[in-house]
C-alpha cells in the first residue's frame, strides 16, 4: 500500500444519504479478476445514461471535478455490499478522501487497506462542506486533522493502527505473518477444533 | 463467566492476540467460504508473494455469483453469461486447483449460494467464527456463529494466515416479543426490524436476535433474520443456537459425528447471552401486529406494511430522488403498482419453506399475463428436494421459470437481470438502485407476497390468498 499523509485538494460533493457500494461500483463491473482500472466505472449509472453519454448535472461530470481528491457525500457512505471494488474504483478514479457523518463498515475497513482515508466528521462541519462544494481542504493523516478553507482545524476518529498504516504505507498482511507462532500455537491448544 | 453475550463469549473463544489501543485484535477464522466474485485478486496476492492456502480444510470454496442459471454441462455452456463473467469462473477453477481447494463446482450436488451451502453441508455451526467476501456472510449467525463479510484484502489475510486483524464491535439486542401472526414470514419481521432501526442503526455493532418470536422460528426463518442484519448497518446478526439449531444439524454431512457430537452439543447449549448480560444499545418490538412488507424506496429502510400509504418524507432530498427513481408517489399503497417481473431466490429467501410458500400460492393458479416470474433455488440441494416434492412442476404450470442455483437476480451479474424501468417483486434482499440491473426498480417482498404480486401482475397482499 503506498503511504498517505497529507491531503491538499478542493472536494467534489455528493449530498445524498446511504449511497451503497453497488451505485459506487454496479455489480456488472465486478466480472474482472483485476483490481486496476476500475476508475472508468465508479458511479457509473450516476455517471451515464445508457447509451453513453454523460448525465451533465452530476457532480463528477463538471470539468472541475475532475482533479479532485476529496469527496464529500451524505451520511452512511459505502453502506451495502462488501465489494472492495468500491475503494479500489474510487482511487482508480482519483479519490484520496471521502468525508461523510458516517462511513458504512464493511466500505471503511477495505478503504483503510488501500489508502483510501475516510473522514467522519460532527454535522455542523458536514453541513457546510455540503452546502459549498469545490472547497479546498487539507487533511493531516498523521495527526488526523482537517483544515477548513477559513482556517479552523478539527480533529476526525481513525483507529491508531490504521493510521500508522496509511503514514507509513504498511500491508497488513505482514502484520499477521508476525504472529504465525501464536497462530500455530492457537490451533494446537485450543478447546476444540472446527 | 456471567455478565457475557453470546457475541463475546465466540469472540474470546477465537482472540490469538488481544488487542491494544495500538493494535487490533488477531481473531481466528474457522471456516472461510469463498466465491469467484471477491477472490482473484487475493490469489495474486498469494501468487506474486509466494504464499500458499494456509488451511484448506477449513476453507469451503464454490462459484455463485456470476454463474449461469442454466445448466452448465461443459464450459461452453457458460457463453450465456459473458467473456468476462466466464473468464472469471475459469479463474476460480484455476485459482483452487493451483492452491489444493475442493472446490464445491457445476456438476457438485452441493453446489449453491455461499449461505445456503454452508448451513445445509453442516460446516456452519454454533460458536465458530465464519467469513466469506461478501456482506451477507451474516446469515451464519443464525446457528449462534460469529459470521460477517470481508473485502478481498481480508479474504487474503485468511487464505494465508487463518486470522484477520478486528476490533472488537459493539452489541446491540434486538428483542422481538409477541407472536408472529398468520401470513406474515420471517422477511416481513425483518424488514420491520430495519424500517425501525434504519440502514446505518446497526453501524460498529453486532446484533443479536432475541425474545420469543425469534426462539419460535425453524431455521430458515432465522437465516433470513440474521442474512439482513447487514440491511441495518451491523456486520453481523446472531441467534442463540437451541434445539431447533441442533436438530437441523444432526447428520449433515459435516457436522460432528457420534461422540464429537455428543460434546458439541454440550459446548453449544452454553452459548447464548447470560441473563444479566449488558448490551450496548437494545430494541424492543412487537411481533403481534406485524404484517407483510414491501420496499417503495431504494434501500431496506424504505419499507411499509403492505396496504399502508407510501410515507412524505418531511422535504428531504434524498426521499425525494428515491422516489423519484422507483416512480413511487406519495400518499397510496405500493398494492397500486403494476408488476413486470417476479425473482424468488438469494440467499435471503431462496431455501426449500421459501419454494414450498410459493408453490403453495401458486398452485392451480397462473403468472398475470405480460408478468415474468423467475423461481432460482438457492442450491442445488434445495433444486432436488423441491423437484422430489414436485414443486418444480407447480411453478412451471403457473407459468414461472424454474433454473438451476445461484444468486442469479439479486445481483444480477449472471445475466439474469430485470429490464430498465421495469418493476420487480422480488424476495432478495437489496432495492439499491441498478441492483438488479441498471435502472430496475426493485421492490422487496417475503416468498409470499412475491407469489401473491405475480397471479394479481400488481403489488398484492399474500393474505389473500388462502
Amino acid at each position: 500500500m503506498k503511504a498517505v499523509t497529507h491531503i491538499k485538494s478542493r472536494t467534489v460533493v455528493l449530498p445524498t444519504k446511504d449511497i451503497d457500494t453497488d451505485q459506487i461500483i454496479p455489480a456488472r463491473f465486478l466480472t474482472t479478476t483485476s483490481r486496476d482500472g476500475l476508475g472508468q466505472s465508479v458511479f457509473y449509472d450516476l455517471r451515464y445514461h445508457k447509451d453513453g453519454s454523460a448525465k451533465t448535472g452530476f457532480p463528477l461530470n463538471q470539468a472541475t471535478a475532475r482533479s479532485c481528491k476529496i469527496l464529500v457525500a451524505g451520511n452512511n457512505f459505502g453502506c451495502g455490499s462488501s465489494r472492495e471494488h468500491a475503494p479500489w474504483a474510487l482511487l482508480d478514479y482519483g479519490f484520496q478522501a471521502i468525508i461523510s457523518t458516517e462511513i458504512a463498515d464493511i466500505f471503511r475497513n477495505n478503504s483503510l487497506k488501500n489508502g483510501l482515508v475516510p473522514v467522519v466528521v460532527d454535522k455542523r462541519i458536514h453541513q457546510w462542506l455540503l452546502d459549498n462544494p469545490g472547497a479546498e481542504l487539507e487533511i493531516d493523516v498523521a495527526n488526523t486533522t482537517l483544515t477548513m478553507p477559513d482556517g479552523e482545524t478539527v480533529e476526525f476518529p481513525i483507529d491508531g493502527f490504521a493510521k500508522y498504516c496509511l503514514v507509513e504505507g504498511v500491508d497488513q498482511l505482514g502484520f499477521l505473518q508476525q504472529h504465525l507462532e501464536r497462530i500455530a500455537n492457537f490451533e494446537e491448544t485450543r478447546a476444540w477444533k472446527p | 463467566m456471567s455478565n457475557t453475550t453470546l457475541f463475546e463469549k465466540v469472540w474470546s473463544d477465537h482472540v490469538v492476540v488481544e488487542e491494544t489501543p495500538d493494535t487490533p485484535a488477531v481473531l481466528y477464522i474457522d471456516l472461510h467460504i469463498i466465491h469467484e466474485v471477491t477472490t482473484p485478486q487475493a490469489f495474486t496476492v498469494l501468487r506474486e508473494s509466494g504464499l500458499t492456502v494456509r488451511r484448506p480444510d477449513l476453507t469451503l470454496p464454490t462459484m455463485d455469483h456470476s454463474t449461469p442459471t442454466t445448466p452448465v454441462s461443459s464450459f461452453r455452456d457458460l457463453a450465456v453469461v459473458g467473456e468476462s463473467a466466464a473468464n472469471q469462473i475459469r479463474q476460480m477453477e484455476t485459482n483452487c486447483r493451483d492452491f489444493g481447494l475442493d472446490l464445491i463446482g457445476f456438476g457438485n450436488e452441493f453446489r449453491g449460494i455461499v449461505h445456503v451451502i454452508g448451513p445445509e453441508l453442516g460446516a456452519t455451526q454454533p460458536g465458530k467464527t465464519i467469513v466469506c467476501g461478501d456482506s451477507h456472510s451474516s446469515t451464519h449467525g443464525a446457528f449462534g456463529a460469529l459470521a460477517f463479510g470481508i473485502g478481498t484484502t481480508e479474504v487474503g489475510h485468511v487464505l494465508a494466515t487463518q486470522c484477520l486483524l478486528q476490533r472488537k464491535p459493539k452489541t446491540l439486542a434486538v428483542n422481538i416479543d409477541g407472536k408472529m401472526p398468520a401470513g406474515v414470514s420471517a422477511k416481513d419481521l425483518i424488514l420491520a426490524v430495519i424500517g425501525k432501526i434504519g440502514v446505518d442503526g446497526g453501524t460498529g455493532h453486532v446484533i443479536e436476535y432475541r425474545g420469543d418470536a425469534i426462539t419460535a422460528l425453524d431455521m430458515e426463518s432465522r437465516m433470513t433474520i440474521c442474512n439482513m442484519s447487514i440491511e441495518g448497518g451491523a456486520r453481523a446478526g446472531m441467534i442463540a443456537p437451541d434445539d431447533t439449531t441442533f436438530e437441523y444439524l444432526s447428520g449433515r454431512p459435516r457436522s460432528p459425528q457420534g461422540a464429537d457430537w455428543d460434546a458439541a452439543v454440550a459446548r453449544w447449549k452454553r452459548l447464548h447471552s447470560d441473563d444479566d448480560a449488558r448490551f450496548d444499545k437494545s430494541v424492543t418490538l412487537s411481533a403481534d401486529a406485524l404484517q407483510p412488507m414491501v420496499t417503495f424506496g431504494t434501500n431496506p429502510g424504505m419499507v411499509i406494511g403492505i396496504n399502508d400509504p407510501v410515507p412524505h418524507g418531511g422535504g428531504d432530498p434524498s426521499f425525494r430522488k428515491a422516489l423519484s427513481y422507483m416512480q413511487i408517489e406519495s400518499g397510496k399503497p405500493m398494492t397500486e403498482h403494476p408488476v413486470d417481473v417476479v425473482f424468488v431466490g438469494s440467499c435471503t429467501n431462496g431455501r426449500l419453506s421459501d419454494i414450498e410458500e410459493v408453490a403453495r400460492i401458486l398452485r392451480g393458479r397462473k403468472v398475470a399475463a405480460g408478468v415474468r416470474m423467475l423461481v432460482v433455488p438457492g442450491s442445488q440441494q434445495v433444486k432436488n428436494q423441491a423437484e422430489a416434492k414436485g414443486l418444480d412442476r407447480i411453478i412451471v404450470a403457473a407459468g414461472a421459470e424454474w433454473r438451476e442455483a445461484g444468486c442469479s437476480m439479486c445481483i444480477g451479474m449472471n445475466g439474469d437481470t430485470v429490464p430498465q424501468g421495469k418493476l420487480s417483486v422480488s424476495t432478495s434482499n437489496r432495492n439499491f438502485e441498478g441492483r438488479q440491473g441498471m435502472g430496475a426498480r426493485t421492490v422487496l417482498a417475503s416468498p409470499a407476497t412475491a407469489a401473491a404480486s405475480a397471479i394479481r401482475g400488481r403489488v398484492a397482499d399474500p393474505r389473500t390468498f388462502a
